[in-house]
């Protein structure tokens, strides 16, 4: 049976952490090579990298995270964060990466989903869509609206039209994040998580509002994600990747147990 | 030496990685040469049968491949590598290499999971291989551990190349071949320890021949 995969999301700012992990033991790491390293070793199914470096030409110092990370770890791994043509997305993926996300760039250009997966596969595209509750209305049909640039701008574009358009040009998988549950730890936004989920047949990853492995478990059985995104759950230690997915199987969920 | 076939197919440098990484000497080439002094051939792809089958053509490399398998050259397969060593591929409509018996078949959208839920297409994520024979390349990994899918299309061999399977809305072939002759739909590169497992297996077995 296709496991339900787990996916810690570290996001880097010139080659470092943006906040130090805490792994059980209390190792502090900062660098995002040793980090992933350690996720890698405690059965992460994938790692999310997601590159807030703010000046273009510091862009190289994340594309040697990538090679650092490619060269020492043997799972997929995506980079999000600054990639605005297909040519960003080559140097990515040539550097090791597995996948490439695309968030506020996809919305601008949408084109650039179609390219990259022409260029590339559907399977290296990822669009990540960051979602806000907002009350119903004509334009926003579903009662959820797509916001760019970290949550700060709204676009007034509905997200489930936005979900099954991206599907239609060539996305390979949504990473959804939901800005209401972001940083809550009250549980993933199921309502929406179920939505996009039965509407479009690419992988759906869960993002935002993890607090617990029950949180996890429910994404994937009741918001019927394929996937969950989780990053402060076990950067600070408060459960490792093994609870998790122990948690998980207990409830009756496939996950990869032996790694 | 192990070759990896370099024909504009996909991440091929990700393959290269992991042999990087356990020590086996590599190279990536689509010279006759290289390939014929190497001790195994690594076949992977990432990308369409239709382009995949018209590179290799166009390089000569299907008759180079078909040549060093008549002689006994190990060759392992992987992903779009192990649709087309088949005779077929549905996915273009493509005649291919023929060196297993068998056809490349695509996943059904009617196809449901153990819980009654549409698949997604392609099958993408970790998923359990029964392995149904001893077999060098596993040698030393349990039974029924997870890999690392990405494929829309699944090989279809004859019967008795069957070697793995993997359930996904149907029971699929997932390792096929026969000594010296194998083939992963799934891939070893991106399957953690398991994964680089195999490769040095494979690598091992190569060196005996």
């Amino acid at each position: 049976m296709l496991c339900k995969r787990i996916i810690p999301c570290l996001d880097v700012r010139d080659g470092r952490l943006t906040k130090g992990i805490k792994f059980k033991g209390n190792k502090d790491i900062g660098d995002p090579v040793e980090s992933a390293k350690e996720y890698y070793e405690q059965g992460a199914d994938e790692i999310v990298f997601y590159d807030i470096t703010a000046s273009h030409e510091k862009r190289g110092i994340m594309i040697k995270v990538v090679e650092k990370v490619a060269a020492q770890i043997f799972i997929p791994f995506s980079v999000g964060g600054g990639i605005s043509s297909v040519e960003d997305m080559r140097e990515v993926l040539l550097a090791g990466a597995e996948k490439i996300s695309v968030n506020s760039t996809a919305v601008k250009k949408p084109e650039i989903i179609t390219q990259g997966a022409e260029a590339f596969g559907s399977q290296c595209v990822v669009v990540g869509m960051d979602v806000l509750k907002v009350d119903k209305s004509d334009n926003i049909p579903s009662g959820y609206e797509i916001v760019i640039y970290g949550g700060r701008k709204r676009t007034g574009i509905d997200a489930l039209w936005w979900a099954k358009e991206v599907e239609r040009l060539g996305a390979g998988e949504i990473c959804l994040n939901s800005i209401d549950a972001d940083g809550t730890k009250q549980g993933y936004e199921l309502n929406l998580t179920r939505l996009i989920s039965e509407n479009v047949k690419i992988p759906v990853i869960a993002s935002g509002g993890a607090g617990n492995p029950q949180h996890m478990a429910d994404a994937v059985t009741k918001g019927k994600a394929s996937a969950a995104l989780i990053a402060s759950i076990v950067h600070y230690g408060e459960y490792t990747i093994r609870e998790i997915k122990e948690y998980m199987k207990q409830r009756g969920v496939p996950v990869r147990l032996k790694w | 030496m192990l070759a990896i076939i370099d024909y504009y197919a996909g991440n091929l440098t990700s393959v290269k990685r992991s042999l990087d990484y356990l020590g086996i000497k590599n190279e990536i080439t689509d010279n006759e040469k290289k390939i014929e002094q190497s001790c195994g051939i690594i076949f992977p792809g990432v990308g369409a049968a239709g382009s995949a089958m018209k590179n290799l053509v166009s390089k000569g490399l299907d008759d180079i491949l078909k040549k060093q398998v008549s002689k006994g050259k190990p060759l392992l397969g992987i992903c779009l590598g192990s649709q087309i060593i088949l005779e077929y591929s549905e996915e273009n409509q493509t005649k291919c290499l023929g060196l297993i018996p068998g056809v490349c078949k695509r996943f059904s959208h009617d196809l449901r999971d153990e819980m009654g839920n549409p698949i997604n297409i392609p099958h993408m994520g970790w998923n359990q291989v029964t392995i149904l024979y001893d077999n060098p390349l596993f040698q030393g990994i349990e039974n029924n551990m997870d890999y690392y899918f990405v494929h829309g299309y699944y090989p279809s061999p004859k019967k008795e190349y069957i070697l793995g399977t993997t359930n996904y809305g149907i029971e699929f072939c997932s390792v096929l071949g026969r000594e010296g002759l194998w083939a992963l739909q799934f891939h070893p590169e991106k399957s953690g320890r398991f994964g680089l497992k195999i490769l040095d297996n494979f690598y091992k077995f190569c060196k005996t021949v």
